[in-house]
């Protein structure tokens, strides 16, 4: 198996039992802490602004200012505006395109 | 039940638009996968098996930087750990077989919970987790299979059309709205933090997963106040 598909089977199977648990275990009778309630709704966010800042800096474990920095520039001021999704995302890609084609 | 009917189809509404917006993620998500060297088929694998977009992009993000299995998949269960939080919260208003249950669970996302979550009727609640779950786990799968197809044959356009910036956009437009919040907006920035310094020290995958160490900060374990301890 290459490592994308052992990741896939690992990672299905742990989100399943993630999803399942509540409805066919903890039922109307169990509860969760209120703790674990939590901080599970809390972790998505600095796992995700890790990701922001790994996706934009590092190649191949090293920190790295590319011009995908633009990009991410870019997306927070589209963000910032409220654009929808779909336009960030392309102003994003059209940012950095343009400053490769201008700068490399 | 004319009344039935209008609540009913404005879920249904609900459910598509909210379909609709996560779709663009999907064309990234396909993209970022052909950006990886990942197949076809184990893209269409994590859309349809894994279902829980940001723990897909974690996860291939990892393996992409040359991660390991267990990093990759650490880092994706880690923001998965909020489905169990939905599925205590919706087991109430799932009812049926414990077969059936057993399907729809895999349903358990966001957008399904938030779907239901806007309704009260414990009914109406059970329709919008089905139309919300069903309308994203379609359109996900749907716009993975265009994102990895459409990119496939152009790879050498990937950095030429910036596909690579589209992922930190689609990162940062995930945890926007919820920057607002002056908690989420410290414990955001002290993760992203962690993940920076650590990126020339660690191995991949590393920086993402040492970054959930930053909830530390909201100190968790201490009662939050105008809440009762318990």
């Amino acid at each position: 198996m290459s490592d994308a598909t052992t990741v896939i089977v690992l990672l299905a199977a742990g989100t399943y039992c993630l999803k399942a648990l509540g409805p066919l275990y903890f039922g109307n009778s169990r509860q969760l802490p209120v703790k674990f309630q939590e901080i599970a709704l809390l972790l998505p966010t600095p796992l995700i602004a890790a990701l922001v800042v790994t996706s934009t800096f590092s190649e191949n474990n090293e920190l790295v200012l590319d011009a995908r920095v633009i990009g991410l520039v870019a997306a927070a001021i589209a963000l910032w505006k409220k654009l929808p999704f779909f336009i960030v995302v392309i102003i994003a890609a059209a940012a950095t395109a343009l400053w490769r084609l201008a700068f490399s | 039940m004319q009344g039935n009917d209008t609540v009913r189809r404005s879920i249904r509404a609900q459910a598509l638009s909210i379909g609709l917006a996560i779709s663009p993620f999907g064309l990234a998500f396909g993209a970022f996968c052909t950006d990886a060297g990942i197949s076809m088929w184990e893209a269409l694998g994590f859309s349809a098996l894994v279902f829980g977009g940001s723990s897909q992009f974690a996860a291939v993000s990892v393996l992409a930087d040359d991660g390991t299995v267990i990093a990759a998949v650490t880092a994706g269960l880690l923001l998965n750990l909020r489905s169990l939080a939905f599925g205590v919260s919706m087991a109430a208003s799932l009812k049926g077989s414990f077969l059936w249950r057993a399907c729809i669970s895999q349903l358990m996302i966001d957008e399904s919970t938030a779907v239901a979550s806007a309704q009260s009727v414990p009914e109406h609640r059970r329709y919008g987790y089905m139309w919300g779950g069903l309308s994203v786990f379609v359109l996900w799968n749907l716009t993975t299979l265009i994102g990895v197809s459409a990119l496939s044959e152009t790879e050498s356009l990937i950095g030429d059309l910036g596909i690579d910036a589209t992922i930190p956009a689609a990162f940062l437009g995930l945890i926007w709205g919820k920057l607002e919040d002056s908690t989420h907006r410290t414990i955001g920035v002290l993760g992203a933090l962690l993940a920076l310094i650590l990126i020339p020290f660690a191995p991949s995958g590393i920086p993402v997963i040492a970054a959930a160490g930053a909830v530390l900060w909201a100190q968790p374990w201490k009662a939050k106040k105008g809440k009762s301890s318990e």
